[in-house]
């Protein structure tokens, strides 16, 4: 059995959501409950698809398969299968997929007896993605305004989409997203080498304490938000983050037509100085 | 249930007598700590001291000096109007040498002359505090992992503003300072060597930049689900796994049938954002030097699709020109 030395005290039955005892078991270190069955039924039902797609398509090349959305004269209808209705249906998949997941973690938080921090933010990503293929498309009009699957068809669409607007580094809500994923990432390696550094000290010291973690930032920038603290604040980097990209997406299009560039008119033309 | 959440510290701790610090050999701390309520709500709510040594007080005096030549410059571009200052402040620029000057040491101080000496300063005051980092890491006694991140992140920086341009043999090749300029700097830098998307060490970066965020959203929220279990003392649970630990990696074993441990999590977070900026550095260093055009690169080694040739054939005009090329 996958089993940890210590493992088998925590695996007991309970804290299901839906299903009761009837799914509440383990595949080899994995948890299963009914979400785990769902959630398989939509990974597998969409993987299988997205490799039909990639057959009846020009190339098996990874970088360059292509399921693309529908055309935009289809609107919000529903679309032949070989014309986009594949994309859409790979899209509830994927929906319908990543909400089992995230139910199953809360089910595994419930048994272990912890928060719902990691499926609160796993829903951030998900609800990152649902704004940019169900919510955008539908303030659009349009389900071909959501991006493709494909490793360079999305970023394809990413370039496109950004320079509909001219120049995207302008829209305001990017501008924080960036700035929250650059700041995650420093945050986490000031983090991760701090902890390091105190469980790894210089050869013949013996492991340091929060002490020394504390007096290290405060040393060097006057502050150190603490154990806890820094944990709170990672997580509210990583989801604004999320959020923020979120947002400035879909304010481009529905709510915001012209080039981003142009947006910023509203500043030089303040009344104060205009 | 909320309560369990650990959203915020609902009682804050305040010793009488502030922590001080680890006592150090030399002590240069300086500053009176405070007690800040609003801090205590997300972490500690004691605020200094601080330690400024002579590397730290000569790398923050270098820091100002940079700061203070790219704010008089941009002041200069608006006639000194200061309503106007803050008006286009976005929009206001230091910008590098003009191409004819090339690597020449000191053009004139309007023609990239300041943008020089602004970025010696600046690049001389990222260094000192580099410096500083390491001799406070090992004042501690502690491992310097927390410097040798740092210096990933200067190594994209010194790519960016002087190795690529030393390498192209320009400094007009370097990044302006000023928050829009540096934007659209970013924006032409991409157009003109076909698309940065088509980069393989930038789709690296930004993996990484995204990862990294994935993994601060998984540490953190997992240390603060099991924080009722003492999760947020790592040191403790790394040398001596408890309740916490073993929570926090069967939540992710039952998940996705994979654990990290207390401390390589750490490994996992320190890698992901070291690797950030030093892939993108890469890239950076690539572009131009030795790929001229990464759309066309990816066409040639089967990446990207070659599209339908829409326009007619359109010549460079750098190419017709005959003379100096800009």
């Amino acid at each position: 059995m996958a089993m940890l030395s210590f493992e088998r005290k925590y695996r007991i039955r309970g804290g299901t959501l839906l299903g009761g005892d009837l799914f509440d078991f383990w595949v080899g270190p994995f948890f299963v409950g009914f979400f785990g069955v769902v959630g398989m039924f939509f990974t597998v039902l969409g993987t299988a698809l997205v490799i039909y797609g990639a057959a009846i398509g020009p190339t098996w090349n990874i970088w360059q398969i292509n399921i693309a959305p529908p055309d935009i004269s289809y609107g919000l209808r529903l679309a032949p299968l070989k014309d986009g209705g594949l994309w859409q249906i790979i899209t509830m998949c994927a929906l319908g997929s990543f909400v089992s997941w995230a139910l199953r973690e809360v089910e595994i938080c419930r048994k272990l007896g912890i928060g719902y921090h990691v499926p609160v933010a796993f829903g951030m990503a998900i609800f990152a993605y649902f704004t940019l293929e169900v919510i955008r498309p539908f303030l659009m009009g349009a389900w071909g305004y959501g991006f493709p699957y494909g490793i360079l068809s999305h970023l394809d669409w990413v370039s496109n989409t950004g320079y509909q607007y001219l120049h995207f580094h302008y829209n305001p809500a990017h501008m924080l997203a960036v700035t929250f994923f650059f700041t995650t990432t420093l945050a986490l390696a000031m983090h991760g080498g701090l902890i390091l550094s105190a469980t790894n000290p210089k050869k013949g010291e013996t492991v340091k304490t929060p002490e020394h973690e504390d007096t290290f930032f405060r040393d060097t920038i006057g502050y150190s938000i603490g154990t806890l603290g820094v944990h709170r604040l990672g997580l509210f980097l990583a989801l604004s983050a999320g959020f923020w990209s979120a947002v400035c997406i879909v304010i481009s299009g529905p709510f915001w037509t012209q080039g981003w560039p142009q947006w910023w008119g509203w500043w030089l033309n303040l009344p104060v100085w205009r | 249930m909320a309560y369990y959440q650990n959203i915020f510290t609902q009682v804050q701790v305040r010793p009488l007598k502030p922590e001080h610090g680890v006592p150090v050999a030399v002590d240069d701390r300086i500053g009176k700590p405070f007690n800040s309520y609003l801090f205590g709500l997300i972490g500690n709510s004691q605020v200094g001291p601080i330690y400024i040594g002579y590397i730290a007080a000569l790398s923050i005096t270098c820091g100002v000096i940079a700061f203070e030549i790219i704010g008089l410059n941009m002041w200069a571009s608006v006639n000194w109007d200061p309503v106007q200052f803050v008006r286009q402040l976005p929009w206001l620029a230091l910008e590098p040498p003009l191409p004819k000057y090339g690597l020449k040491v000191l053009p004139p101080l309007n023609e990239g002359g300041w943008w020089l000496i602004a970025g010696f300063f600046l690049t001389a005051a990222i260094l000192l505090w580099w410096v500083h980092l390491y001799r406070r890491a090992r004042a501690l006694g502690l491992g310097t992992h927390v410097p040798w991140a740092f210096a990933s992140a200067i190594w994209l920086y010194l790519v960016l503003g002087f190795i690529r341009p030393l390498l192209m043999g320009s400094w007009s090749e370097a990044v302006p300072f000023g928050i829009f300029p540096h934007l659209d700097w970013t924006a032409a830098f991409s157009l003109r060597y076909g698309n940065l998307f088509y980069n393989p060490f930038h789709m690296l970066s930004i993996t990484f930049l995204y990862g990294s965020t994935l993994l601060f959203a998984m540490h953190g929220g997992t240390i603060l689900a099991c924080s009722r279990y003492g999760a947020e003392r790592e040191i403790d649970q790394i040398v001596d796994r408890g309740t916490a630990t073993e929570r926090a990696a069967l939540f992710w074993r039952w998940t996705m049938g994979f654990n990290a441990t207390m401390e390589s999590i750490h490994r996992w977070a320190w890698w992901f954002a070291v690797l950030t900026t030093l892939t993108g550095g890469i890239g950076i260093l690539l572009t131009g030097t030795v790929v001229d055009n990464w759309y066309l690169w990816a066409v040639k080694h089967h990446v990207a699709p070659a599209y339908p040739q829409v326009y007619g054939p359109i010549v460079d005009p750098a190419h017709l020109a005959p003379g100096p090329r800009p």
